[in-house]
């Protein structure tokens, strides 16, 4: 059951052929089996178990609520969960418990899914790695896959040489490419959904700005920030956008119903597609195996008859700095509400409220999160605004329109590579520091973040490593259906393999018959 | 809380910015736009405040005000003070001081609700003045709905920026002064800082840009000396609330749902009547003067209160008006009370005055009967006049009867009136007067008198 796709266990759920609880139990099940990985903060095994219960009764009365309906889903601990602790994986919000639910969540939850857990992240989603956490950092599960293993020299039982997931929604990937989930909600800021997403062989779904409402999710950039899907598939993630996206009145930035729901996916033809290729993307550090498989997709479409063209997306140099200095300065205003006054982590020391604002700042926040503020406040102070903001917003617009310019010429959907190179061992990662590694890893995607646009990360192969990487489509805003048509088309085309993990095959959970899943036991 | 995407807009306090707008002369801005305003306090939960820093909803009007100067304060001047602009912005929590126990409570209930921001240009001169602007402004917004406008309960918050220059100079140095409740404390407050400003400049000294608190129990204000030096507010557009876009007739698309837009023009044509209309609608429709209509609308209730005796009684309405104002004001203000705790209502008011114009009483009669009621013991007019037997005699031959009395009693008086000594006619109806216990009309015993003196 593990290995098929949303509308198959739903499918299966309505005939009986397995019960929601029976579903529940066995991704507990694993979940605790993946300890290791840290992918989880929190697991909310009694909340699931209820809600696996009440799906149950529905379905044993002929009256699930739909596709999602007992289907085990996982959270971002960045998301407001009502009476479950929400900590952004910061000592600022330990022990934080919202009275309210995320608006996105509330969405999945009316719809019967049940959840598993809030999944670890960077602290308060600032990375690309999932390393930055007060929690610790998140495990890529593909680092005790055979796939890797077979291929390392190292000792397959040592531990040190695990590989990061990416960041900074790390814990939601590995939640779902471990079997724990069917699906996770992730939040993509600069790529934090795609990046992990292309480091653990997901499907990561990033949509149109104002498609989906921020409400709830606690926000790192105010205009750019949206919920970000994770899933084995891409129809699995359509399933899932179907339930979340549409306007919601506690979000003005969310727009008035423009696309048709529910979403399904239908074929499509390529030879009227027009595939843009950036120029600009075709970059010296990008992995020669990368540029290769790049290479063969663009080659793959117009096999089949569609247009590929070389665009010409001429701000891209400047993508990079203009986003960390608008990132920046909203990050310094959303963080100034953390106070320590009505919630979350308070200094002991209350000599003045200055002084406990201060002491309380220092102790909840990492460095990460500090020198975002500080260079932040820097940018907005009165004499810099002119030169840093507001400058920042104009190469904004500039990028915006060569996306414009792009699409305006024919093209109806961007190829571009997700990532720089496939998943490297942690111990290489934490090499450079926090700041560095974001603005090497956002590279490709940011951009798409400053101009709102829609864009997934699909996996394509294995490296020669063994290990995921994936590409990334790019569309039009709002044209969130049309992309995931293609990247559905592009997904049946090159078969990405299963994740072959040591732990689930061991023990019978997963079981593969060329590479491919065909059962699971679900004792 | 957190992940609350600060402030969804609320309509309502669109319209209520809007319709303000109009009515203070203002341009309405199609397009405003809302920013943040950071700093550090305990009553800033977010750690900033949602303003219209850059572009605000309505700017450029002017508010006008009338001055009543002179000895019976009759001499009315018409003023104007600028509006520079009006801002839709984030209400902060309430802060309450506990420097007893060095602690400081934090009241949120506030926090994030709506307000509306009115800048005024430094056009006023004093407290006075500054004190009946204001006023005006609170009629303006009490007839618009926008709000209560009662400084005691906070529903209008004012702050004074104060600063003193020699003519033809430049503006000085401005202070602002806090924590004014009341529109006797903001000109109190003012007149006060002007002069201390005055004195600190003539002894050498300088004035800082600070904000100081009016302490109205030593009428004076206090220095609320502040670490920061000057505040960078590290203004930054808000992302969450997009372009605020107003419509007007000629720029509302065909096809807008109504709910969805705010209709500058709409909007104008339901504005109600404004206080300096009201004036002038008062004075022509009951024939009273300017300074009794100014009256009528400054008194809290007292239009009601007179609109109420109006329409129950016979009497006209420079009578009701001679009442409400020298009578029934000067008594509440002699007790320090509003005209809601009047202990006489409009309905006895209107009975009394319903005697009167009958005839029935006279009017140091109704004085005494006004006074009784005062007393608020629930008898009616009538009740007290029967009580105290204070009906004017109907019966005119009695009169004729007590003045040939009183003419046959005092031969000297009446040898006075025939010398044409003015006082002494006076003297012979006191005479009458008092034979009548009171209970005749003094005009009428003149009459009488007069006729059978033959003068």
């Amino acid at each position: 059951m593990l290995g098929r796709t949303l509308r198959e266990v739903s499918a299966a759920l309505k005939q009986g052929q397995v019960t929601p609880t029976e579903l529940c139990k066995k991704c507990l099940s694993i979940i605790k089996k993946t300890k290791y990985l840290n992918a989880y903060i929190t697991v909310s095994e009694e909340v699931a178990l209820k809600q696996a219960e009440e799906s149950e009764k529905r379905h044993k009365q002929g009256q699930p609520l739909g596709d999602l309906d007992g289907i085990p889903v996982a959270v971002k601990d960045n998301f407001s969960t009502s009476g479950i602790e929400t900590t952004c994986a910061s000592n600022m919000l330990k022990g934080y418990i919202p009275p309210y639910n995320a608006t996105v969540v509330q969405k999945l939850l009316d719809q019967g899914a049940l959840l598993m857990g809030k999944t670890n992240l960077d602290e308060f989603a600032m990375g690309s790695g999932s390393t930055d956490g007060v929690f610790g950092p998140v495990k890529n599960p593909w680092s005790y896959s055979k796939q890797y293993r077979e291929r390392q020299r190292h000792d397959e039982h040592g531990d040190s040489h695990w590989l990061i997931t990416g960041g900074s929604s790390g814990g939601s990937a590995a939640a779902v490419a471990a079997y724990t989930c069917f699906a996770a909600l992730g939040s993509d800021t600069g790529g934090s959904t795609r990046n992990p997403a292309a480091h653990c062989g997901l499907v990561g779904f990033k949509p149109s700005y104002g498609l989906v409402s921020r409400h709830g999710l606690i926000p790192l950039v105010n205009s750019m920030d949206v919920p970000g899907i994770f899933t084995r598939c891409v129809d699995d993630t359509a399933v899932v956008l179907g339930v979340l996206a549409g306007h919601d009145p506690k979000d003005s930035t969310t727009v008035q119903d423009p696309i048709k729901l529910p979403m399904i996916l239908g074929e499509m033809d390529v030879s009227r597609l027009c595939i843009g290729i950036p120029k600009e993307y075709l970059v010296p550090e990008l992995s020669s195996e990368i540029r290769s498989l790049w290479s063969q997709a663009a080659d793959l479409f117009e096999s089949e008859g569609a247009k590929v063209i070389e665009v010409s997306l001429p701000h891209t140099c400047y993508s990079i700095v203009c986003y960390h200095v608008l990132c920046t300065s909203e990050v310094a205003s959303n963080m100034a509400r953390f106070d320590g006054l009505q919630y979350g982590h308070r200094s002991g020391i209350d000599v003045s409220t200055e002084a406990m604002y201060a002491a309380t700042r220092q102790e909840g926040f990492s460095d990460v999160v500090r020198g975002r503020i500080l260079s932040g406040n820097f940018f907005l102070l009165k004499e810099n605004y002119e030169n840093y903001f507001v400058k920042a917003q104009k190469v904004r617009r500039l990028i915006v329109r060569d996306f414009m310019n792009a699409f305006d010429s024919g093209v109806d959907v961007l190829l571009t590579p997700t990532t720089l190179s496939e998943a490297v061992p942690y111990l290489e990662f934490i090499k450079e520091d926090n700041r560095t590694r974001s603005a090497q890893d956002d590279i490709f995607t940011q951009a798409v973040n400053m101009a709102g646009l829609p864009a997934v990360s699909v996996p394509v192969a294995l490296s020669n490593q063994g290990l995921p990487i994936g590409l990334q489509f790019i569309g039009r805003a709002f044209c969130d259906q049309q992309l995931l048509t293609v990247a559905k088309w592009f997904e049946k085309q090159v078969q990405f393999p299963t994740i072959q993990l040591q732990d689930l095959m061991d023990d019978g959970s997963l079981v593969l018959e060329n590479g491919k899943l065909t059962s699971v036991s679900l004792t | 809380m957190e992940g609350e995407l600060s402030g969804v807009l609320n309509r309502r306090c669109v319209e209520a910015a809007v319709m303000t707008g109009l009515a203070l002369n203002c341009h309405i801005n199609k397009k405003s736009l809302f920013d943040r305003k950071h700093y550090f306090y305990s009553d800033l939960p977010a750690g900033y405040q949602i303003t219209q820093q850059r572009l605000p909803i309505a700017a450029n009007g002017h508010l006008t005000y009338s001055v009543y100067m002179g000895k019976k304060r009759s001499q009315m001047t018409t003023k104007t003070v600028r509006i520079k602009q009006i801002q839709l912005e984030q209400d902060s929590g309430k802060s309450l001081h506990d420097d007893l126990r060095s602690q400081t409570l934090i009241d949120l209930n506030r926090a994030g609700v709506g307000l509306l921001e009115v800048v005024l240009e430094p056009d006023l001169c004093c407290g006075e003045e500054a004190a009946i602007a204001v006023r005006e402004l609170q009629m303006i917004l009490q007839a618009l709905g926008t709000s209560q406008a009662n400084m005691a309960e906070g529903q209008l918050r004012v702050d004074a920026n104060v600063s003193v220059h020699h003519p033809g100079e430049p503006l000085g140095v401005r202070t602002e002064v806090k924590n004014l409740n009341s529109l006797r404390f903001l000109a109190k407050a003012i007149d006060y800082e002007i002069q201390r400003q005055i004195t600190e400049l003539e002894n050498g000294g300088e004035i800082l840009n600070e904000t100081r608190s009016f302490d109205y129990k030593l009428g004076c204000t206090v220095s609320m000396r502040d670490k920061e030096g000057k505040q960078d507010y590290r203004f930054m557009p808000e992302p969450n609330l997009p372009p605020l876009v107003l419509y007007d007739a000629t720029s509302l698309p065909a096809d807008a749902d109504s709910q969805q837009v705010v209709n500058i023009d709409q909007l104008r044509d339901m504005l109600p009547e404004l206080p300096s209309a009201t004036r002038e609608r008062l004075v022509q429709q009951y024939g009273i003067l300017p300074e009794h209509s100014f009256t009528l609308l400054n008194e809290v209730g007292l239009l009601e209160f007179f609109q109420s005796v109006i329409k129950e009684t016979r009497a006209e309405p420079k009578r009701v008006i001679n009442w409400v104002l020298n009578t029934l004001l000067y008594y509440l203000k002699q007790q320090n009370l509003a005209v809601s705790e009047s202990p006489v209502t409009p309905a006895a008011l209107a009975e009394l005055l319903d005697l009167l114009d009958s005839k029935a009483i006279s009017s140091s009669a109704a004085k005494q009967v006004f006074e009784e009621l005062w007393k608020g013991e629930g008898k009616t007019a009538a009740q007290i006049v029967t009580e105290q037997q204070l009906e004017l005699m109907q019966d005119r031959e009695a009169l004729e009867q007590l003045c040939q009395a009183a003419i046959d009693g005092h031969p000297q008086v009446v040898m006075d009136v025939k010398n044409r000594n003015p006082k002494a006619i006076n003297k012979l109806i006191g005479l009458v007067r008092r034979t009548s216990l009171s209970r005749a009309d003094p005009t009428l015993i003149k009459e009488i008198l007069e006729r059978k003196l033959s003068l």
